[in-house]
């Protein structure tokens, strides 16, 4: 449903992205991977319609979206969370949220109520009224989702929800992520905790240095040899493998 | 939805029956006054209370409405309520060309507000060498007092008929924090590009925003030349203006829809006190609000409904412990 065709981006002289390409299929669960500074956040910037690319397209639903504004997107469909949060700091967990809903619902009343639902869908509920600022690190990446979610969109971009927290809220945050999928909504995230990767995507793509050196299932994409060179250096792939058949001869 | 409209309807009424208690001209004067000041700031409030934008040009919007009100009179003889509609429809206009140019380029914080500064200022000076603005001697609205006018002998009618335009500017105002588009502004204010990701069309929703604010105060500046029925660009774009309309609802509570009304009250209502005290040092008032100014800034940065809050919030708070 959404496909990124050969994009470049080019600041200045810095190539951030280079011809890289992706296509997220309806109703997945995609992953976007790659060491940092990979060019990630900014391949998502590029999909929401924050950044134009200096080359390329992106579609959605086979339509070309490219010269839109952000929020003619997320009227078509794409929404999604920020890396660093961004909430509403002066307002409150409800407010924030019902900004979200007032996107497909016009009166306050309908916003209030579809905040509300979305609030219960991510386990908020009980903080409606706290602000939120005053919100940990884990109640804020709800928020994030929370608010995206609100715009009921048809994708959801998210850009490392999971980093920052510990293992008991990430093992708590990830049946919300995939019941959102089994919603209907599709989504494609940005995600350095493997053990999500593996458990939540489908299909996993990877970026380094702006391009992309992988694709395929998660298992798949961590054996490729590109990948582990990109994480961890030049003749890692082989070395590992080395000391793998040690390992088995022993 | 009487979400808050029931102390705007209190404190509207409170003043409206003030005729009753009082036949001091002192206080008619004081009050007509104080409600024009709070009409010019809730269109301040709206853009850059709500809206987050801090506008330190509001004079241009004030004098754009004094000035279309009176050349209209003066020169064409329209009737006063025409002209009343065209001055209001001028701020609003001159609203959206201001922010056109600055808000489509980006400017924001300092930027937009030394650019509405700009504005007035240069404002200003045009209106102070053109001859159809009466040049450095300004213009004088004969004196003929009737409804058709909109011209009064009696003060406590004028001061209702002010009071009316300040309850409209707030009924609107609350209308709009209580509606979508008032949480796309406050959205635009707290977090831009959080409000893009969420679908809210950050330029139209700002666009609106000074529009209506341009409107607001060019109504207040057409008050103030039917009371006084003389108006030159000193008074029209000075800086006096600019500062009373951010003033009042820094003082009061910025962003909250009684905020203006209860700053330009308090501020004034300290500054007469202290004139009544201090008798004749000229400028003492102008050190009042200073200090008023440096109090909330240093112990209360959400104005005098800001602290009333905290305060009702920590009193429920104890009392349901």
């Amino acid at each position: 449903m959404l496909q990124v065709k050969n994009v470049t981006m080019r600041f200045g002289g810095l190539l951030a992205i280079s011809d890289a390409s992706l296509d997220v299929r309806q109703g997945s669960i995609t992953g976007l991977i790659g060491p940092n500074g990979a060019g990630k956040t900014t391949l998502f910037a590029v999909i929401a319609g924050f950044l134009r690319p200096t080359q390329g397209q992106i579609a959605l639903f086979d339509k070309d979206i490219t010269g839109e504004e952000p929020h003619r997107r997320a009227a078509s469909g794409i929404a999604r969370t920020f890396q660093i949060v961004q909430p509403f700091a002066g307002l409150n967990v409800q407010e924030n949220i019902t900004v979200g809903a007032y996107l497909r619902h016009t009166k306050p009343a309908d916003a209030v109520e579809k905040a509300r639902e979305v609030a219960r869908q991510v386990g908020l509920e009980k903080d409606l009224d706290k602000s939120a600022s005053s919100l940990t690190v884990a109640g804020r990446k709800r928020l994030e989702l929370a608010r995206a979610l609100a715009t009921e969109p048809k994708i959801l971009l998210l850009d490392e929800v999971l980093a920052g927290l510990n293992p008991s809220e990430i093992r708590d945050i990830i049946p919300v992520i995939r019941s959102i999928r089994d919603s209907g909504v599709t989504i494609l995230m940005i995600e350095h905790v493997m053990q999500a990767v593996m458990n939540l995507c489908e299909h996993v793509y990877v970026l380094a240095q702006g391009k992309m050196i992988a694709e395929g299932t998660p298992a798949a994409v961590c054996n490729d040899q590109a990948v582990i060179e990109a994480y961890l250096g030049k003749g890692s792939a082989e070395r590992l493998a080395r000391q793998s058949q040690g390992e088995n001869h022993a | 939805m009487m979400r808050g409209y029931f102390w705007i309807i209190v404190i509207t009424l409170l003043i409206a029956a003030t005729p009753l208690l009082t036949s001091s001209n002192t206080f008619f004067n004081f009050t007509v006054v104080v409600l024009i000041i709070a009409l010019a700031a809730q269109g301040w409030n709206l853009l850059g209370g709500i809206g987050g934008q801090t506008s330190f040009g509001h004079a241009m919007f004030f004098g754009i409405g004094a000035y279309t009100a009176s050349m209209l009179q003066t020169h064409l003889g329209v009737n006063a309520w025409i002209a009343l509609i065209a001055a209001i429809a001028a701020g609003s206009l001159a609203g959206l060309i201001v922010g056109f140019l600055s808000f489509r380029a980006g400017l924001r914080g300092s930027y937009f507000a030394l650019v509405t500064l700009a504005f007035a200022e240069l404002l200003r000076v045009l209106a102070n060498a053109s001859e159809w603005t009466g040049g450095a001697s300004g213009l004088l609205l004969k004196l003929e007092p009737s409804l058709a006018n909109m011209q009064f002998s009696s003060r406590p009618t004028f001061m209702l008929l002010a009071l009316a335009f300040v309850f409209i500017s707030l009924v609107i105002t609350q209308h709009i924090v209580n509606s979508r588009f008032g949480a796309h502004l406050v959205a635009v204010r707290e977090n831009e590009d959080a409000a893009k990701a969420l679908g809210v069309d950050v330029l139209t929703v700002k666009l609106k925003a000074i529009s209506l604010s341009g409107a607001m105060t060019a109504a207040a500046g057409v008050l103030y030349v039917q009371y006084f029925l003389y108006i030159d660009a000193a008074i029209a774009f000075g800086i006096w203006i600019s500062i009373e309309a951010l003033l009042a609802p820094m003082v009061g509570g910025r962003g909250r829809v009684l905020g203006p009304l209860i700053g330009a009250f308090t501020l004034h209502g300290l500054g007469e006190i202290t004139k009544s005290f201090a008798g004749r040092v000229p400028g003492i008032d102008l050190m009042v609000f200073a200090v008023v100014l440096i109090i909330v800034i240093a112990f209360a940065s959400a104005g005098i409904l800001g602290l009333l809050k905290k305060l009702s919030d920590r009193f429920a708070a104890k009392g349901g412990a």
